[in-house]
């Protein structure tokens, strides 16, 4: 062990602001090298899959909501699909397109939030949106109503944007008339023009010139942007069906997080906006192509600060898609599809706003859940961050503890981590030691 | 209640500090969902603490304290003693905070099996055994049920502080709300185990407005018959469900040991249909 001389500094920030959850960051520089760089998420573990054990299948859309109040619907569409393949059930036609016209819902609340709420006051230098919106008076009311537009969706087809209460296996407990979806018209045209002016307000920022190598993984369907189905693809060969998961994806645990590490082929990898994105902008709408055509946005996105421009991106496209819906929607004559319970094992993966969710369930012939296993996007995630900061860091070294911490923050905040979700306040400890 | 001495002119903006212990923080977006209102909220209070809005933390004391979120190691039981210290009132939001929320299920179980089902190496995990609502820890000024919370309890409390009024929230049943609204019951018509009768209302009634059965979010209302403060009859309707609804014991067991599991009327009627199974 090298011994620590005067040289040696720590720095502590209590807590990373901005992010979904608790966690803690400690940078060990030695010599000015970066030796280690720890995530540290202190999120007190919650145990979801444990007491999901015993509990009958109908429960789980209720209980798996609650990991997380910002994408309760990720974790409900993950759920349902999982068990739908247990009892051989397909959702097609218009229950199929409500299941994505609501998470469309939670794109656009949780990436409007993020954009607004969580990044841009990085980029503008305040400290809040609220703070921020003293000088960008048109700007936060802008993503505010956004935000609500995503919100109304859910409220709409959920009962309640927070934990919604109609998703269930099969379907739905109720679904909307079609003049109700219609009611939402007129908001959702305003937020497609206010999500236009989004891509093009943040692709004007400055962003800091970095750009790792990523491995990219995210869901692939042949025909459309993914949501709720598609193959599992990344940059590397990798095309599987979520059934496979397990075989290529390994959790690992470290001794300083409560959230799991996780690795493809043994290495770190990258999901959510900036992965998707850059596997499947085939599939974007004419409009999205045309306003990154524009903006001069060229795909593939390498820089992580880039990830506001495709959370934009991706507003832009679920309103879109929310109208096409909307716009074939027919009332189906059953809110959802009988149910023949029987005892199995089943996997699904789906799109949270932050990027691939897992889930497994088996359960007993009467219908009762025997085990369950459930992979989050940050726990994903969190192993590349820590690569990014490691290679960030050596750009850092020479400012003071404090702007250093400030910066780790920023891009740790690029990856709109949901430490909830990974099992939250982020405590940056930079140790500084040298052995000379 | 806050300090309403001073002439109104004079008074400065009363300060909001926001905390959170084990929880999904849906509760907190629930503050960001004021959307409009959260800019008025803004201008009203000094947001001096809000860790998921804001990188400016300042230190306290605070007017008014929200927390969300239960208790579930050591440390955080520490950390709600200095929050209580530094705040004038105190005001627990959703169902964790309130009553241990859905974390709380580890109540009845063994963590030390838990932890070794979610993790290879369960003795890196700091965990307590129990998930607990802040006020078996600290003294709680109000409550605010609901798994989330009502945005519009919320706001109303908020404002009802700031004005100097006594804040009251109702705490009759969800199928007084669902009468209001021209519900059909969903427990009389169709023969569904909802736990409306017994539940706090605060929600508008959703669940049945949706089609399906109350699970409990908003924690259990006080007994219409027997007085404020009362608990409800599960009891009545624990046995409607296994003797009409033929439900087994263990699934009237499951119906109470849900989202507000551990706060007490329900985790009396789970553990009797517990013993029974
Ligand atoms: S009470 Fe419910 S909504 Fe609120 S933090 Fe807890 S789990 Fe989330
Ligand atoms: S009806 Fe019951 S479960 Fe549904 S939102 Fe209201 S209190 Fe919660």
């Amino acid at each position: 062990m090298p011994e620590k001389t005067a040289q040696t500094r720590t720095i502590a920030v209590d807590m990373v602001a901005r992010v979904e959850g608790e966690g803690a960051l400690r940078v060990t520089v030695k010599d000015e090298t970066v030796q280690d760089v720890e995530l540290r998420i202190f999120e007190p573990p919650r145990f979801f899959e444990a007491f999901l054990r015993g509990r009958h299948y109908e429960e789980v859309p209720d209980i798996v909501a609650r990991i997380c109040g910002i994408c309760p619907i990720a974790y409900q569409m993950s759920a349902v699909h999982a068990l739908e393949q247990i009892f051989g059930l397909r959702v097609e036609g218009a229950l199929r397109d409500l299941r994505r016209l609501i998470y469309c819902g939670e794109w656009i609340e949780s990436h409007a939030l993020h954009v607004y709420l969580l990044q841009a006051p990085d980029f503008l230098g305040y400290d809040s949106a609220i703070a921020m919106a003293k000088d960008h008076a048109a700007v936060v009311p802008r993503g505010l109503r956004l935000k609500k537009a995503g919100n109304a969706i859910m409220t709409l087809l959920g009962g309640r944007s927070v934990h919604p209460v109609s998703v269930k296996v099969g379907g739905f407990s109720r679904v909307p008339l079609r003049r109700e979806l219609e009611g939402l018209k007129d908001e959702l045209l305003w937020a497609r023009d206010a999500a236009v002016d989004t891509v093009r307000w943040v692709a004007d920022f400055e962003y800091p010139d970095f750009a790792p190598d990523y491995n990219y993984v995210a869901l692939r369907h042949p025909d459309e942007y993914p949501l709720n189905e598609g193959q599992i693809v990344a940059s590397t060969v990798l095309q599987i069906s979520a059934t496979e998961f397990e075989q290529h994806f390994v959790e690992h645990q470290v001794a300083y997080s409560n959230a799991l590490h996780c690795t493809v082929q043994g290495s770190p990898y990258l999901v959510g906006p900036l992965a998707r994105l850059n596997l499947n902008h085939d599939h974007l709408t004419p409009l999205a192509k045309q306003v990154l055509t524009d903006r001069r946005i060229a795909l593939p996105l390498r820089n992580p600060f880039h990830g506001i421009i495709a959370r934009s991106v991706e507003i832009l496209y679920a309103l879109e898609e929310s109208l096409r819906l909307i716009e074939r929607y027919e009332t189906p004559p059953l809110a959802a599809l009988p149910v023949a319970v029987r005892s199995g094992t089943g996997m699904a993966c789906t799109e949270a706003p932050r990027g691939i969710l897992y889930h497994r369930y088996e359960v007993d012939g009467d219908g009762v859940v025997r085990d369950a296993k459930i992979v989050p996007p940050t726990s994903q995630n969190q192993f590349r961050i820590e690569q990014d900061l490691r290679l960030f860091m050596p750009r850092l070294l020479h400012l003071p503890d404090k702007e250093a911490a400030l910066a780790c923050e920023r891009v740790i905040r690029c990856y709109d981590p949901c430490i909830s979700c990974a099992t939250h306040f982020l405590n940056l400890d930079i140790r500084r030691e040298s052995s000379t | 209640m806050l300090d309403q001495s001073k002439d109104v002119n004079e008074r400065r903006r009363p300060s909001l500090a926001v905390f959170k212990f084990a929880s999904c923080d849906g509760c907190q977006l629930s503050i960001l969902n004021l959307e409009e209102d959260l800019l008025a909220v803004g201008q009203a209070l000094d947001i001096a603490y809000f860790p998921e809005a804001s990188s400016d933390m300042k230190p306290g004391p605070y007017d008014i304290a929200l927390v969300e979120g239960s208790i579930t190691t050591a440390e955080d039981a520490h950390r709600i003693l200095s929050v209580r210290k530094q705040a004038n009132v105190l005001i627990t939001i959703g169902a964790c905070a309130t009553a241990g929320g859905i974390q709380a299920l580890r109540n009845w179980a063994d963590v030390e099996a838990f932890k070794r089902t979610v993790y290879p190496s369960p003795e890196y995990i700091q965990s307590l055994s129990t998930s607990t609502p802040i006020s078996e820890h600290v003294h709680v000024d109000f409550e605010l049920w609901g798994c989330p919370i009502d945005k519009g309890q919320l706001l109303r409390i908020v404002t009802d502080l700031v004005a100097g009024v006594q804040p009251r929230l109702p705490a009759d049943s969800v199928c007084l709300e669902c009468k209001r609204r021209g519900n059909v019951c969903v427990l009389v018509a169709r023969g569904i185990p909802c736990l409306g009768p017994v539940t706090r209302t605060g929600c508008g009634a959703i669940c049945p407005s949706m089609g399906r059965d109350c699970y409990g979010c908003f924690g259990p209302s006080e007994g219409a018959r027997k007085g404020p403060g009362l608990p409800p009859n599960t009891a009545s309707l624990a046995k409607h469900f296994h003797g009409e609804l033929q439900l087994i014991p263990v699934e009237v067991m499951r119906r109470f040991r849900g989202i507000n599991g551990y706060v007490l009327p329900f985790r009396a009627e789970s553990d009797l249909w517990e013993s029974k199974t």
